[in-house]
């Protein structure tokens, strides 16, 4: 196996330029699929660390009746939601026992404003617990505590984003301020999150959902979120949750629990078809590349004939043809994958090194799959061609003019 | 094969026996060789020559063992060669036959060493010993200063001295040569057949040529005739066929 090797690479070396041009077409293929694959992979671990990073086992209860497996069902029948409100919260947290905690969430939305600077933003009536669960907390003052909720009181918690617009340098803590024309005193500033899935995660003012209901003239909540204990405790969890909710609703299932397993394993599986897309479209490449080898090692078979047969001549057998120029199609290929993957490499690590936001990777398995690739289409590409050189007759290769 | 060690000087190396070879062209059969019999001992010196379409060169191919009879007999060293297989032919052509060729057949962009090493190759001898092997060879065909020259920068002469140490390089029996000096001009082709003699005499390899000149062919002990591929004369040189 060795000499086969070794007259391989002798003969590369004998016709240098043909050997490049040919490794060229792998080369790309090789470098196509570890770049495009990288992105897909890197895309699916970037979105798996975001949307870990909201807090885990997170179950978040809508109102109303929906399909949550299959992601885009018809809109839920309102006339049979029945809303979900303070009562429901503190049922949950009296009788569920697998979650770590439940906070209502109220949306809306607003002009906040201090002073002569204001900032339409996203504002948020949350309980205590929102804060553990979605792994978002207090750096200076204090978040939203049970107290307020129940005296409903106007305070605010700042995100980053909005204290730097509405405060610049000036401390905000205990300031007066206007959200949606009521008025708030600034009890917590948020430590920075930075922006998740576009989302910029400081542009937000937490207030107590009782306080919230009474500012956005709303009589119920948003939603209702709450997380299971553990991983393994979800589905358990989410059954008792609606046991206890159904039981206040006479039986009728009549809301929804999203868990954030589903939503992951939705992007985990719309990643995974990314991926085989872009494999799909990268293996084009490498099949063009392979059709290269195997024109290239036809035309070598024809135009080394006489060769051939002087090897045979000489003793080789039609064994010792065939390995000859199979794994000259094999070493041509797999180099060319080497220098495909390493200036993948190179490029994932100079994109990494440069732009850290694009999700660019490159994992083992890819460069595993890049390379044996490559190997592959070196064995198919050199197939028919060895097959040919091995059938020669001696004596019409040496005749061969 | 152990036959090799038994054959002394004056033993039969070739022995040929009714020998006929016959091609399907189209629909019909046609006999190239109809029934050839002779027998080359150890050490002779024998040029076949005939005109062209007399089936000498058909014949060459099959003492050559690169080709197989369609009928009769023909034992190498002993061994039938209509009975062996590919890898054995490969094996037996490996050990026992050295080609010289009239197109010289040297691999181009490979150096005189490399291509007078490539016998030793199939012949299993790791890459040092073969070049060292090899460098010997080149020294004996008067190439010593020659040796990592590739094909194209070396004259005609040249070149037919590194095929002939390709030849040799395995140390075989029989020396096979197809019109050698074909391609070569008088004087060069003169020094050729010199080496070809020196190293009959010298190594006592079987000289076996394959020509249709008469200046090659008359050197030679002993001449056999192919007419429409039947020998019309085995025997001594002969005058201006």
């Amino acid at each position: 196996m060795f000499e086969h090797v070794l007259s391989a690479l002798l003969a590369l070396n004998s016709n240098k330029l043909r050997a490049a041009l040919t490794m060229l077409g792998v080369v790309i293929g090789v470098l196509a699929v570890t770049l495009l694959v990288g992105v897909g992979d890197g895309a699916r671990k970037y979105l798996d660390t975001t949307l870990s990073s909201l807090g885990t086992n997170l179950l978040n209860v809508v109102p109303g009746r929906t399909e949550t497996r299959g992601g885009f069902g018809p809109p839920p029948a309102s006339g049979i939601a029945r809303p979900l409100t303070m009562d429901d919260v503190r049922a949950i947290e009296r009788q569920a026992t697998l979650i770590r905690g439940v906070s209502p969430v109220v949306t809306g939305g607003g002009t906040v404003r201090y002073r002569t600077r204001q900032r339409d933003t996203m504002v948020l009536g949350v309980g205590p617990q929102f804060s553990d669960l979605r792994n978002m907390h207090v750096d200076l003052g204090e978040f939203v505590r049970e107290e307020d909720l129940q005296a409903r009181r106007r305070v605010a918690i700042l995100g980053r984003r909005v204290v730097r617009e509405l405060f610049g340098d000036e401390s905000a803590l205990g300031q007066p301020i206007r959200i949606a024309g009521g008025r708030y005193r600034v009890v917590g500033i948020m430590e920075e999150k930075g922006r998740s899935l576009g989302f910029d995660l400081d542009d937000l003012v937490f207030i107590p959902a009782t306080t919230a209901m009474d500012q956005f003239g709303q009589t119920h909540l948003s939603q209702l979120l709450t997380a299971a204990r553990s991983k393994d405790d979800t589905a358990s969890a989410t059954e008792e949750i609606e046991e206890v909710l159904a039981r206040r609703r006479n039986g009728e299932r009549v809301f929804t629990i999203q868990s954030q397993e589903d939503l992951l394993k939705t992007f985990g599986a719309l990643t995974a078809a990314m991926t085989m897309m872009l494999l799909a479209i990268a293996s084009v490449s490498l099949v063009v590349g392979g059709i290269g080898i195997m024109n290239i090692m036809l035309v070598s078979v024809r135009e080394r004939t006489r060769e051939i047969g002087v090897r045979r001549a000489v003793g080789a057998t039609r064994g010792d043809v065939l390995w000859q120029f199979l794994l000259e199609a094999v070493v041509i290929s797999t180099i060319g994958g080497a220098i495909g993957l390493g200036l993948g490499a190179a490029i994932v690590a100079v994109v990494t090194k440069y732009a850290p936001d694009v999700p660019l990777r490159l994992s083992g398995w890819i460069a595993a799959v890049a390379f044996g690739s490559s190997f592959v289409v070196g064995v198919i590409s050199g197939v028919v061609p060895a097959r040919r050189a091995a059938a020669l007759d001696p004596v019409d290769a040496l005749r061969y003019e | 094969m152990s036959a090799a060690e038994e054959l002394a000087p004056g033993a039969p190396l070739m022995e040929v026996r009714g020998l006929e070879r016959r091609f399907v062209m189209g629909d019909e059969e046609v006999a190239v060789l109809k029934g050839v019999t002779f027998t080359i001992n150890v050490g002779e010196y024998v040029a076949i020559i005939g005109p062209s379409g007399s089936g000498k060169s058909t014949l060459m191919y099959q003492i050559g063992c690169l080709d197989t009879p369609s009928e009769g007999t023909y034992h190498l060293a002993g061994y039938s060669v209509g009975a062996l297989d590919d890898e054995e032919l490969a094996a037996l052509r490996n050990r026992f036959i050295g080609f010289v060729f009239q197109a010289f057949n040297l691999l181009p962009r490979t150096t005189a060493v490399d291509n007078v090493a490539l016998p030793l190759r199939y012949a299993g001898v790791g890459i040092g010993e073969r070049r060292r092997r090899a460098r010997v060879a080149l020294d004996r065909v008067g190439l010593g200063h020659r040796h990592d020259h590739t094909p194209d920068r070396l004259s005609g002469g040249e070149r037919q001295r590194v095929a002939i140490a390709r030849a040799i390089v395995t140390n075989p029996k029989l020396l096979l040569c197809d019109e050698p000096t074909g391609n070569l001009d008088q004087r060069v082709g003169a020094e050729i057949q010199a080496l070809f003699e020196e190293l009959n005499r010298d190594l006592g390899v079987t000289l076996v040529i394959v020509t249709h000149d008469p200046s090659l062919a008359k050197r030679a002990r002993r001449n056999i005739k192919l007419v429409d591929g039947r020998v019309v004369h085995d025997g001594p040189a002969l005058e201006g066929f």
